[in-house]
C-alpha cells in the first residue's frame, strides 16, 4: 500500500469520524428546551422525509407505485420487514412490466 | 415475527441482539451494494488491503463510491477525496445530533466514540425505536455491528471475486433503503404537527436534489423541515397562550 493511499484513507476516516462524533457533541451543547430543542426534535422526521421524497419523485412510476405499496403494507401491520418486502417486490415487478 | 415483537428484553445484550436481528433484511441490501463497490474498487486499482482499510475505517458507502471515482493510483488527489468525503458525510452530523438521549448517561468521549457505527440505515432503524419510546445505545450498536460486518465482508468479497456482479437495482434492492426509510417515517408520526416539517422537508429536498449534485438535499431538507416544524410549534404555542 502506498503512503499516498494510506494518507487518503486515514484522512477520509478522520473527517468522517469527526462528523459522526461532532454532530452529537454539538447537540450536547445546545439548550434542551425552547425553540432550538423543538428544532432538534423535528430533525428525524425531516431527515427521513428528505431521504425518501427525492428517491420516489426522481425515480418515476415504478418508485411511486412501490412507495404506495410500502405504505399499504406498513400502515396496517406496522411491520418493517413486510413494508420492505412489499416495496422491493413491487419495484421489481413494475420495472419488469415497464421494461425499465 | 411475533417472537421478535414480544421478546423485547431490556438488558443491553438483548437490545444489542434485537438491533442486529431487526437489521438483517436491510443488511442484505447493504451487502449487495458492498459487493458492487468491491468490484468497482478492483477496477479502480485498490488493493485488498486498501479495501479492508477503507471499509473498516471510513464505513460510509456513498463517500466510498465517490472516492472510487476520484481514485487514480500513482497520483491520488488526496485533498479532493478527503474534502468530498466530508461534504458527502456531513449529513451524518445531523443524524447523530438526534441521538443525544441515547448517550446522555455517558461521558462525552465515550458518547462520541459510540457514534462510530452510525450510518443512514442504522440511524433510521434506531430512530424508529426511539419514536416508539424504546431505542437504546445497545440497539444502535447491534444494528451497527451487523451493518459494519455486512459492509466489510461484502466489499472484500467483491474485491476478491471481482467478476461481473449484477446491478442490485435489477432486483429492486435499491428500493429497500427507500422503503425502510418510508416505513420508519410513518412510524415516527405523532400527530398533525408532524405534517408541516415533513412537507417542507420533502419539498426542499426535491428542489435541492434537482439543483445541486451530491447529498445536500438531505441536509437542506432536514434543516428546513425541522426549522419549519419548530416554527409552527412555537406559533401555535403563542396562539394557545394568547
Amino acid at each position: 500500500m502506498s503512503v499516498e493511499s494510506l494518507v487518503t484513507i486515514l484522512g477520509m476516516a478522520l473527517v468522517t469520524f469527526a462528523i459522526r462524533a461532532g454532530g452529537l457533541l454539538l447537540a450536547n451543547r445546545l439548550p434542551q428546551t425552547g425553540f432550538i430543542a423543538a428544532w432538534l426534535r423535528h430533525i428525524p422526521g425531516a431527515v427521513l422525509a428528505s431521504l425518501v421524497a427525492p428517491a420516489v419523485i426522481a425515480g418515476g412510476p415504478a418508485e411511486v407505485i412501490a412507495a404506495a405499496a410500502t405504505a399499504l403494507a406498513y400502515l396496517p401491520t406496522r411491520n418493517l420487514f413486510a413494508a420492505m418486502a412489499a416495496g422491493v417486490g413491487t419495484v421489481f415487478l413494475v420495472r419488469m412490466l415497464l421494461g425499465a | 415475527m411475533s417472537a421478535i415483537t414480544t421478546d423485547r428484553g431490556n438488558g443491553a445484550i438483548e437490545q444489542f441482539l434485537l438491533g442486529a436481528r431487526m437489521f438483517v433484511p436491510v443488511a442484505i441490501s447493504v451487502a449487495a451494494y458492498g459487493l458492487v463497490w468491491g468490484v468497482l474498487a478492483r477496477q479502480a486499482g485498490l488493493s485488498v488491503g486498501e479495501v479492508a482499510l477503507m471499509s473498516g475505517l471510513v464505513f460510509a458507502g456513498a463517500s466510498q463510491f465517490v472516492a472510487l471515482d476520484l481514485w487514480t493510483p500513482g497520483s491520488l488527489p488526496v485533498g479532493a477525496i478527503v474534502v468530498s468525503t466530508a461534504i458527502i458525510n456531513l449529513r451524518l452530523a445531523l443524524m447523530t445530533a438526534t441521538l443525544r438521549p441515547l448517550v446522555a448517561h455517558l461521558p462525552p468521549w465515550r458518547a462520541g466514540l459510540s457514534m462510530g457505527l452510525v450510518a443512514d440505515e442504522t440511524w433510521a432503524m434506531t430512530m424508529g425505536e426511539v419514536a416508539k419510546g424504546r431505542g437504546t445505545l445497545a440497539y444502535l450498536l447491534g444494528s451497527g455491528a451487523l451493518c459494519y460486518l455486512a459492509w466489510l465482508a461484502a466489499t472484500l468479497c467483491g474485491r476478491l471475486l471481482g467478476s461481473a456482479i449484477d446491478d442490485p437495482s435489477r432486483y429492486g434492492l435499491d428500493f429497500a433503503f427507500t422503503a425502510t426509510f418510508l416505513a420508519l417515517l410513518f412510524g415516527t408520526w405523532k400527530g398533525k404537527t408532524d405534517l408541516t416539517p415533513w412537507i417542507v422537508a420533502a419539498l426542499a429536498a426535491i428542489a435541492t436534489a434537482k439543483l445541486v449534485p451530491g447529498n445536500w438535499h438531505i441536509i437542506v431538507g432536514g434543516l428546513a423541515g425541522s426549522f419549519a416544524g419548530a416554527l409552527a410549534e412555537t406559533i401555535k404555542a403563542r396562539r394557545d397562550v394568547g
